[in-house]
């Protein structure tokens, strides 16, 4: 049987999170293939439609990563994200989707390797999970 | 576009960098059958000229209307392609980048069908944001010629000098007393022995002279807003109880203060008072009272906190008693905010040590006779509280012997420092021979994991010291010091002999790790720029970019990215100044368009947006009944077009239609 491979859609911050994924692609750090990204200038830029529809398109899960709580190139907008995360986690569980399929990490410019870790563990997790079920009820 | 989509998708080989494992061919293939794309290629570099080229050309034989360049991080290249579109007559907005080099071919070097696949979705992807991209001139901001250089070190003031030199207004902040910086501490710097006080002094004289400095000295940096060309700075200037005008620098108040508080600038070897003078070149020859110490200040703290019931007389008045200028008031705090503005900023805010208690395996913070690199400094300087002839802290003889520990927490990611510090090799052989001129007799150890001396006449002076100074150097690292007696004994290895060493020593210099200031962190929040994970300031690229921030408008020079010695900081330093005097030869500024813009015809005028916004940006025309964004104000994080409900409110080339293509495109074909 071939593996289940997880779709994920990944929104990173221009700042922190896409240039931390920069530089473990610079240090040749290795990771699943599976996250697709899409950078945006910060985590505030998110909007809540974006990760519903990520996951209604069919994506298994969807990553957010941003700059750590006060280092946010707009000053908050990583504290908007968190909140929104927050309230659209409630909303999945509430469509019977496990709230875990839905990651907000914190990962500066400077923490490739960080980058790398979440990046495989979140595979990983969503591979344990299995596909998500939200996509096939709405389509 | 209202247009028909035009677009042009160039697939970079970037040599084998992203062809050795994605195969750019069936990239560009692939990409040809989208809709919407007219025209596909791929070259081997295609930020080369000729690569620029092949995009130029295409641009105007395929009329393209969009451009995707699926190549390295936008980061490092979006510029240039921006730039080459515009040289075709392509309106730059209309170029995206797609990055599949550092998120596609490195990360995936040894999965070439997957990392294939996951380049052809990132390319697709971009092309639907592509199509949707309009046409936007950047804004012209008009520029304040005057710059805010935080920190008065070597580098703060070389960069003050520079500046304002060249005509433009400077507003220098340090936070300590004087400027001059660690530089100031030094005895005699390497390779040419120069007297520092000699070399430097001039300099900071000229810096409390120049007609176009403005010299900000125990001040901080309070809060920063604005952007290139258009900040506005608040400086807290601290609480000194002296009146820097009146002041005469006679220290008339120096000698009657009974408070003994530890002197930083003998990195605590000798005492001064609570009213305080940094040094005898202090700039400007100001005396400040220090408020932890101060008696009299401190008891009418309590009196305000209602502690304590007010005096008729004061319980200390020495200071003020014999201040003939008048200058010293401690019953108040002359504590207040300056604001400022200014169209760029220079952070110049230098190094620390590493704190000796984190190294108690060598006695640091321990063991009296056990001191940092600073601290032998003052010890072999002249001007210092020895002259020069250095005595040790526990009883003040002169040490017979010197041991000198390299990388003491630097090279050590046990102590969190990775790096090397890359100023120890040489500063010790100066010390070693410098203590051996003082103290002919004594013996010099030095231990070393190997001699760093990559700099103009740094080898040859390295290879100098060690022939003439009769120097023991060792090859291995400490493991242990400790206190024995009056006697420090110092346990390590020579790797070259294959023995362990055990020496008695009566001295022992640390060569402690460079550190980041503690404020920095602070500091950097507020002026919005990022930190490396030791808390070194990021450039905003190691190789090309080594004096900017991500930030535009903040440069960065000195020992505030990374260790560095004097000579590397003053180039950065006039490096740094040279950028801003680039952006004030400019009549006007150009200002990214990619800000948040309103639909007028949708938008109710609800607010939900002007709440998000950390910049003031929106607001809402009453009469209208819309929000209005101020494009000057508007940083472009689209934080307000995330909460619309209506989706008036949108960012410029990523609105809600276009990422949620992406999404589409992205979910597909795995
Ligand atoms: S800029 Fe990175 S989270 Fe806001």
């Amino acid at each position: 049987m071939v593996e289940f491979e997880p779709k994920i859609v990944g929104f990173f911050c221009n700042w922190c999170t896409s240039s931390a994924a920069d530089l473990a692609g610079t240090s040749r750090l290795q990771y699943p293939p599976n996250v697709r990204p899409i950078r945006v200038p910060c985590s505030g830029t998110v909007d809540p439609v974006y990760l519903l529809r990520a996951l209604r398109e069919g994506a298994d899960g969807v990553m957010i990563g941003g700059c750590h709580p006060g280092d946010c190139h707009y000053i908050t907008g990583n504290l908007k994200a968190r909140r929104r995360v927050k309230i659209i986690k409630t909303i999945l569980e509430s469509l019977g989707l496990e709230p875990e399929r839905l990651l907000l990490a914190w990962i500066s410019a400077s923490e490739g390797k960080k980058f790398q870790r979440v990046v495989t563990e979140f595979t990983e997790k969503l591979k344990q999970m299995g596909p998500s079920t939200l996509s096939k009820k709405w389509k | 576009m209202a247009e028909k989509p035009r677009i042009g998708v160039f697939v970079c080989h970037c040599g084998l960098n992203i062809a050795g494992v994605v195969d750019v061919k069936r990239v560009a293939e692939e990409a040809k059958k989208l809709d919407g794309v007219v025209f596909s290629t791929t070259y081997v570099f295609m930020c080369s000229e000729p690569g620029q080229k092949v995009v130029e050309n295409a641009i105007k034989e395929h009329k393209l209307n969009g451009v995707v360049i699926a190549n390295c991080s936008p980061s490092l290249h979006e510029k240039t392609f921006r730039n080459a579109a515009a040289r075709a007559g392509l309106n730059p907005y209309r170029v995206e980048i797609a990055n599949i080099r550092e998120q596609v071919s490195w990360p995936h070097e040894h999965e070439p069908e997957i990392a294939t696949r996951k380049a052809i979705a990132v390319v697709r992807a971009t092309v639907e944001r592509v199509k949707n991209n309009m046409t936007y001139i950047p804004y012209e901001v008009p520029v304040t010629k005057a710059v805010l250089i935080i920190g008065g070190g070597i580098a703060g003031i070389q960069a003050a000098l520079d500046v304002a030199d060249a005509g433009y207004e400077v507003y220098l902040v340090e936070k300590s007393p004087t400027i001059g910086g660690k530089m100031l501490f030094l005895s005699e710097t390497f390779p040419t022995l120069d007297c520092p006080q000699c070399i430097e002094t001039p300099k900071m004289t000229d810096v409390s002279q120049h007609p176009n400095i403005h010299l900000m000295t125990y001040s901080e940096v309070e809060s920063v807003e604005g952007y290139l060309g258009n900040f506005n700075v608040k400086i807290k200037r601290k609480a000194s109880y002296v009146d820097f005008d009146k002041c005469t620098g006679c220290t008339d108040c120096l000698r009657v203060c009974p408070v003994k508080a530890p002197n930083e600038f003998d990195r605590g070897l000798t005492k001064r008072g609570a009213i305080y003078m940094a040094n005898e070149q202090a700039v400007p020859l100001v005396a400040v009272v220090d408020e932890k110490y101060c008696i009299e200040v401190n008891f009418q703290k309590r009196v305000k906190a209602g502690k304590v019931k007010p005096r008729e007389k004061p319980v200390c008045s020495k200071c003020v008693e014999v201040c003939e200028a008048d200058a010293i008031n401690l019953l108040e705090s002359n504590e207040k905010i300056v604001e400022v503005k200014v169209g760029a900023i220079i952070v110049a805010t230098g190094f620390e040590l590493m704190d000796m208690k984190k190294l108690p395996e060598y006695g640091g913070g321990e063991v009296p006779d056990v001191i940092d690199a600073l601290a032998f400094e003052r010890l072999l300087a002249p001007s210092g509280p020895t002259a020069g002839v250095p005595k040790r802290p526990s009883d003040g003889k002169i040490p017979k012997s010197v041991v000198f520990v390299s990388c003491a927490g630097s090279r050590d990611p046990e102590h969190g420092v990775a790096y090397c510090s890359r100023v120890c090799c040489m500063y010790l052989a100066k010390q070693a021979m410098l203590y051996k001129h003082a103290v002919p007799d004594g013996r010099a150890y030095n231990f070393y994991i190997d001699i760093r001396s990559n700099g103009k006449g740094y080898e040859e002076f390295v290879q100098r010291v060690r022939e003439e100074g009769d120097l023991i150097y060792l090859r291995g690292k400490v493991s242990k010091i400790f206190r024995k007696g009056d006697k420090v004994v110092v346990w390590g290895a020579d790797t070259l002999t294959g023995q362990k060493v055990e020496i008695e020593t009566d001295l022992v210099v640390l060569a402690t790790a460079m550190v980041p200031p503690p404020e920095i962190k602070k500091l950097a929040a507020k002026l919005r720029i990022p930190t490396d994970e030791y808390g070194w300031l990021s450039e905003a690229h190691l190789k090309l970019r080594p004096l900017e921030t991500v930030t535009a408008g903040i440069f960065i020079a000195g020992a505030a990215q990374f260790p560095k010695d004097i000579t590397d900081t003053v180039s950065q330093a006039s490096g740094a100044a040279a950028k801003v005097l680039t952006m004030f030869s400019q009549p006007k500024l150009k200002r990214e368009p990619i800000v948040a813009e309103v639909d007028t015809e949708i938008c109710a005028g609800c607010g939900l947006c002007k709440e998000q916004c950390a910049y003031d940006a929106i607001r809402i025309d009453e009469k209208k009944n819309i929000s209005v964004v101020n494009e000057a104000l508007c940083e472009g994080c689209g934080a307000c077009a995330a909460v619309c409900p209506s989706g008036a409110m949108r960012l410029r080339n990523l609105t809600k239609k276009q990422v949620i293509e992406m999404i589409e495109v992205l979910t597909e074909n795995y």
